[in-house]
């Protein structure tokens, strides 16, 4: 009741309160006897109808309720005057059970940890690796996955244009538990400046992509490479002369397939024009711990085990079968 | 019915309260072919209310409602929150039978199956073994308090209780497996829910059946209300036949009454007698009577005593009275345009929820799509990653097929095989792809189908859509 900007409001609707009770009493009292007529005999007549008639014969008549129907009625005044001693209500009176919202949402807290905190704390105790191995936190871990981080990085960890897959063995920060712990716990801010200025024209650029394309032996023009090679440098001081990238600073590794923001000429030019920031949130103030240290045993799990089935060399080979069939059948092509 | 108004002149006004002091009700009990149909349905209703939670299935309680699992078991059913929709359909079954009953034969439901009129019998029945007959009962109640009156009350509501107990008992146990509420119960170890709705129900028992009586069907039940508003002209309901029975009056066997200018009515009152709602159904119809029939059990028994013929007091429609239906006429007009809505509305209901709960697949699958641009592999297919929500609704771990139709050459790269725990529910990733070429950029149609490999007629198709970048 502290959010009335005066005092006298609380009293003010106290009083309302108070009146409304009394007024009920009142109305119940003065309503509980009637005037009837009396016939001859001195007995009082049968009830009268209320004059409203259906279908000819089917009357309303004023029938007396029953007492103890009476007597409910007071219970119900008796019942709110007992409400308004024990639970908040009347004025600014808290009332004798100390029951609030906050404390209530306070309890339910404390009884979800009572019931859940064992279980999380036997986890707590474990070593990552050990956590991964047990089906029960795996499907903990994935339930927790799917709720918070699938969002983003997908239902199935693989990620997407902009979040890293989860799948792979090639990480940004480094894939060992204790750095996927902390990854999860203080969240990761990776930039990289636009570097098309520091490079020089739209062509100096255009060489460098082509050289970073080179380092994957992805598709690439070897002569533009050639050239862009010496401007590499301007880059070596993060992705490393070898451009193996660096785990501590977060650059990735531009040797291998594995592109954050796609491969191919086009996308690696903007990269290297426009930079990127890319920033996976903290989430010590969103997960307890005992969630976290579960999450990082199931994020470790899916790149350490056989359980994440990559698709085979003959899968690959069988899709670009159809594929090309598929080229060949579509109209219009 | 006719409505036989008294008017006295009245001469003055007086004060009185507007409430009524209770009249208790002693009623008388009856045998005969109604009382035998109710007696009938006491024991058919009450052998499945007892019964039925100590009957095992497939090593659990064969019904159980679990609210905290949010699975209720029907013998071989496992219904779920997604099933809800046969609630639905139970309610409107249950609501145009009473339609049904009651268009046709008044109110059936209240005389002979309704929990209060059940309860209030078997109540009625132990009380009239303790304290005895109608006047037993009224001389018992009006003497002071004796040693022997006390016995017998104590005796008489002991047992009450004990009964009372027992059905908030076993209503417990439809809820909380009722072996282990036994269990619970001999211990002390009731948790404070069971504890609350066990004496609670068993409260209501006993004060409904022992105490409330023919009030809750006079100033509580809303059916009692409503009901009255299905009759029509054609409804069967209680009736004295006032042509036959008027004047009244007390006489001689030997007799002929008719040339004295007599009804059939003796004005014995045992019609009043026996009425559980303590009214006189020779003023026609009123909103208290339940349709139970003792009346007419009483009456009958006595017209045979008479040597007159049975039915002053009958069920009877209103057309029959006035118009003067013989019986073959009267029972053929219970096939009229309401009831006939009612009857084919209600089985062509039963018949489709029937034909659902026979189709019902024992797993359900909900996909849905991830957000976010679809990826490209290095030879230019698509891929799509779905959330594929198995729900297994079978008491034994299954194993299902994953497959994607609807696109050339799609195919699913993980694992396409998965395993889900009895009755439960699991979340699977599942990444598709489709060739280059095969489809249109945008939105196109696929759909997954999950089939149990050890019984394919087990089978869900759910429609998706996957998308490909422009």
């Amino acid at each position: 009741m502290a959010d009335f900007f005066n005092e006298w409001w609380s009293t003010g609707i106290a009083i309302v309160t108070a009146l409304s009770m009394l007024a009920c009493v009142l109305l119940l009292w003065s309503q509980s006897k009637v005037k009837v007529k009396v016939g001859s005999d001195g007995k009082p007549l049968p009830a009268e109808t209320t004059g409203h008639v259906w279908d000819g014969d089917l009357m309303e008549q004023n029938n007396p309720l029953p007492k103890w129907w009476m007597w409910l009625f007071y219970l119900t005044v008796i019942y709110s005057a007992g409400y308004l001693v024990v639970y908040p209500g009347f004025g600014k009176w808290q009332g004798t059970f100390g029951w609030s919202q906050k404390g209530a949402y306070e309890k339910e807290m404390k009884d979800g940890e009572a019931q859940y905190g064992p279980i999380f704390n036997k986890f707590l105790a474990m070593d990552i690796k050990a956590v991964a191995k047990d089906p029960q936190a795996h499907e903990i871990g994935q339930r927790l996955f799917l709720n918070t981080c699938a969002q983003c990085h997908g239902s199935d960890a693989q990620g997407g244009k902009g979040y890293p897959n989860l799948t792979d063995t090639d990480w940004l920060y480094g894939g060992d538990p204790q750095t996927i712990l902390t990854t999860i716990r203080e969240g990761r801010h990776g930039q990289m400046p636009p570097m098309g200025a520091a490079l020089g024209t739209d062509d100096d650029v255009r060489n460098v992509a082509n050289y970073v394309l080179s380092l994957s032996s992805s598709a690439h023009d070897p002569i533009k490479a050639a050239l862009g090679k010496s401007k590499f440098a301007a880059c070596a001081a993060c992705h490393g002369g070898d451009g193996k990238g660096n785990q501590a600073l977060g650059a990735p590794n531009l040797t291998d397939k594995v592109w954050l923001y796609g491969g191919g000429i086009e996308n690696v030019m903007e990269t290297i024009n426009k930079g990127r920031n890319n920033q996976m949130p903290a989430h010590k103030a969103i997960l307890t711990e005992g969630k976290i240290h579960l999450l990082a045993a199931y994020v470790w799990s899916l790149s350490n085990s056989s359980a994440t089935a990559q698709v085979s060399d003959a899968d690959v080979s069988a899709i670009k079968q159809i594929a090309a069939s598929a080229a060949e059948a579509a109209p219009g092509k | 019915m006719k409505h036989i108004p008294i008017i006295p002149v009245p001469i003055e006004e007086t004060e009185l309260a507007l409430f009524e002091e209770r009249r208790k009700i002693y009623p008388r009990s009856q045998t005969g072919w109604f009382s035998s149909w109710r007696w009938v349905l006491v024991f058919f209703t009450q052998a499945l209310f007892y019964g039925t939670a100590w009957l095992n299935w497939n090593d659990r309680q064969a019904v159980l409602f679990d609210l905290v699992a949010r699975k209720f078991y029907i013998f071989g059913l496992v219904l779920w929150p997604q099933d809800f929709i046969y609630l639905a359909v139970l309610l409107v079954i249950s609501a145009l039978s009473l339609f049904l009953f009651t268009a046709i034969a008044g109110r059936l439901f209240c005389g002979y199956a309704c929990p209060q009129t059940v309860y209030t019998e078997i109540f009625l029945w132990i009380e009239h073994k303790i304290e005895g007959e109608r006047n037993a009962r009224m001389k018992l109640d009006a003497s002071p308090m004796t040693a022997r009156k006390f016995s017998l009350k104590f005796i008489k509501h002991f047992i009450w209780i004990v009964l009372a107990l027992w059905t908030g008992f076993t209503f417990v146990g439809y809820f909380t497996p009722i072996r282990e509420l036994a269990i619970e119960v001999g211990n002390f170890t009731l948790g404070p829910w069971e504890t609350f709705w066990f004496l609670f129900y068993g409260f209501a028992t006993y004060g409904n059946a022992g105490w409330m009586r023919e009030q809750v069907c006079k100033y509580m039940c809303p059916y009692a209300r409503f009901q009255s508003a299905m009759f029509d002209k054609d409804t069967l309901i209680v009736t004295y036949d006032t042509a036959r029975g008027d004047p009244r009056g007390s006489r001689n066997k030997k007799i002929d009454h008719k040339s004295q200018g007599m009804g059939d009515c003796v004005d014995c009152g045992i019609c009043v007698q026996v009425c559980p709602t303590g009214i006189d159904i020779r003023q026609g119809l009123q909103y208290e009577c339940i349709a139970c029939g003792a009346c007419i059990d009483g009456c009958d028994q006595v017209m045979d005593k008479m040597g007159y013929e049975r039915g002053l007091i009958r069920y009877t429609t209103e057309h029959a009275l006035t118009r003067k239906l013989d019986d073959k006429a009267m029972w053929k007009r219970v096939f009229r345009l309401r009831t006939l809505i009612y009857g084919s509305l209600l089985g062509l209901i039963i018949l489709l929820a029937a034909v659902s709960l026979a189709m019902h697949t024992p797993l359900k699958v909900d996909v849905i799509k991830d957000r976010g641009m679809p990826k490209i592999t290095e030879a230019g297919a698509i891929e799509n990653v779905y959330r594929l929500q198995v729900m297994n609704t079978q008491e034994s771990a299954r194993h299902y097929s994953v497959a994607v139709e609807g696109a050339a050459g799609a195919m699913i790269v993980n694992s396409a095989n998965i395993e889900v725990g009895s009755a439960t529910t699991k979340a699977f990733p599942v990444r598709v792809r489709v060739p280059a070429n095969v489809l249109a950029s945008g939105s196109n149609r696929i759909r997954f189908v999950v089939k149990d490999i050890d019984a394919p007629e087990v089978t869900v198709t759910e429609k998706a859509v996957f998308t490909v970048p422009r």
